[in-house]
């Protein structure tokens, strides 16, 4: 037997991830670059999405990708095919990146190139709708995929990572016209959840959509590179 | 498969809170956790996952006590809370209004550890022996 004693603690369980974020976070905004956390379920096209873009931006931005969905080089390749330099973060199993895994993939990233030199930098999360959106990694926006295949119920069953979204896309819209599907209701459930996020609708096989999202982009880059960076000590 | 991080993050939390003890080592009863429903965590997963996570550990036997927190919404048009329904798209009831303030569910928080020490102070530290302990 012993005296019962009680502390209060009120410590929050994902303290020690968020203070490697703003760590990250500080880093990010030394290098006055604009951080993306990619994040959707497994196959909602989050690939062919940086494919379509990186290809369409690069002649715009100096961008890189930081890619914690490495089930084989596959991804990486598809991505370096469009000359841009792809670093794998090693998850182990995780099914999740967390603020630790992307600062080790940050320091792979500065052995091969000056993060000062970059607008962007996308990171691609692993294929998940639960807890992707519960680990900050340091990022200025995170953005959710949903593509069209999925129902339209996701953002009401899923509410978490569309409620954290900054901007939702919905994916492979090419595809509604084969589908028992409702654009406007999935679009009206995200809202729901979540009333203050852009949404854009998209097609990485046709490439409608993309201006939009382009434009988007541009503004938050913009948002993120004329804010005083803050110095890292 | 996210409640082994969660528990992950718990048991640095908590060998981060022994060290506030050392070099005694608490004997924990019982570590109470606040999970709002609006989070990614199943409790009972977690209580299990922890009850596996802690065998052989110095928190062997120490019960994880979960209290559920409620997701709770504001409405922004006429100020009352209420709870947010997904079968009602957790628009408010009194306005229809879509979900924008969230007062509470979002919580991940170790409230309070009860614990005691089974064996007297180390006599390497007489100096920190509380009073209250004799
Ligand atoms: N029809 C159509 N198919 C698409 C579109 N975008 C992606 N796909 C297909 O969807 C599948 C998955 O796409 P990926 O881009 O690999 O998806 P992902 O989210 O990166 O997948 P994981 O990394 O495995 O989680 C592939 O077969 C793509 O060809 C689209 O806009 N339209
Ligand atoms: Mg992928
Ligand atoms: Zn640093
Ligand atoms: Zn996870
Ligand atoms: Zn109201």
């Amino acid at each position: 037997m012993h005296m019962p004693l009680e502390d209060s603690l009120g410590i929050n369980l994902l303290a020690a991830n968020q203070h490697r974020a703003e760590h990250n976070r500080e880093h990010f905004d030394a290098w006055n670059l604009l951080c993306l956390n990619v994040m959707s379920s497994p196959g909602a096209g989050k690939t062919s999405l940086l494919e379509r873009s990186l290809a369409a931006l690069a002649s715009r931005w100096a961008m890189a990708v930081l890619e914690g969905d490495m089930t084989t080089l596959l991804d990486a390749e598809r991505l370096e095919a469009v000359g841009i330099p792809v670093v794998p973060i090693t998850t182990g199993r995780a099914c999740h990146l967390d603020a630790a895994m992307v600062s080790g993939g940050l320091k792979l990233l500065r052995q091969r190139l000056d993060p000062a030199g970059l607008d962007i930098l996308w990171v691609e999360n692993v294929g998940n709708l639960v807890c992707p959106a519960e680990f900050a990694i340091g990022e200025h926006r995170k953005v959710a995929l949903l593509s069209v295949t999925e129902g339209d119920d996701k953002p009401l069953k899923y509410p978490v990572m569309f409620r954290e979204a900054d901007c939702v896309l919905i994916t492979k819209v090419d595809l509604l016209p084969h589908l028992p599907v409702d654009v406007e209701r999935i679009e009206a459930h995200i809202r729901q959840v979540n009333p203050r996020t852009a949404v854009f609708r998209l097609s990485a096989t046709t490439g409608e959509g993309f201006e939009a999202w382009h434009d988007w982009l541009d503004a938050q880059r913009q948002a993120v590179q004329s804010s005083p960076a803050l110095l890292h000590a | 498969m996210h409640e082994v991080d969660m528990t992950r993050c718990l048991l640095l939390s908590m060998n981060e809170w022994k060290q506030q003890h050392a070099p005694r080592v608490p004997a924990v009863d019982r570590v109470h956790l606040e999970v709002g429903t609006f989070t990614c965590v199943e409790p009972d997963q977690l209580v299990v996952t922890w009850a596996d996570a802690v065998k052989g550990s110095w928190l062997d036997g120490a019960e994880l006590v979960i209290e559920s927190v409620p997701l709770v919404g504001r409405c922004v048009r006429c100020q009352a809370t209420y709870s947010p329904d997904p079968a009602e798209g957790f628009r408010s009831p009194c306005c229809h209004h879509p979900m924008e303030e969230i007062v509470s569910g979002r919580e991940l928080r170790i409230r309070s550890v009860a614990y005691g020490f089974e064996s007297a102070p180390s006599p390497t530290n007489p100096v920190s022996r509380p009073t209250a302990a004799r």
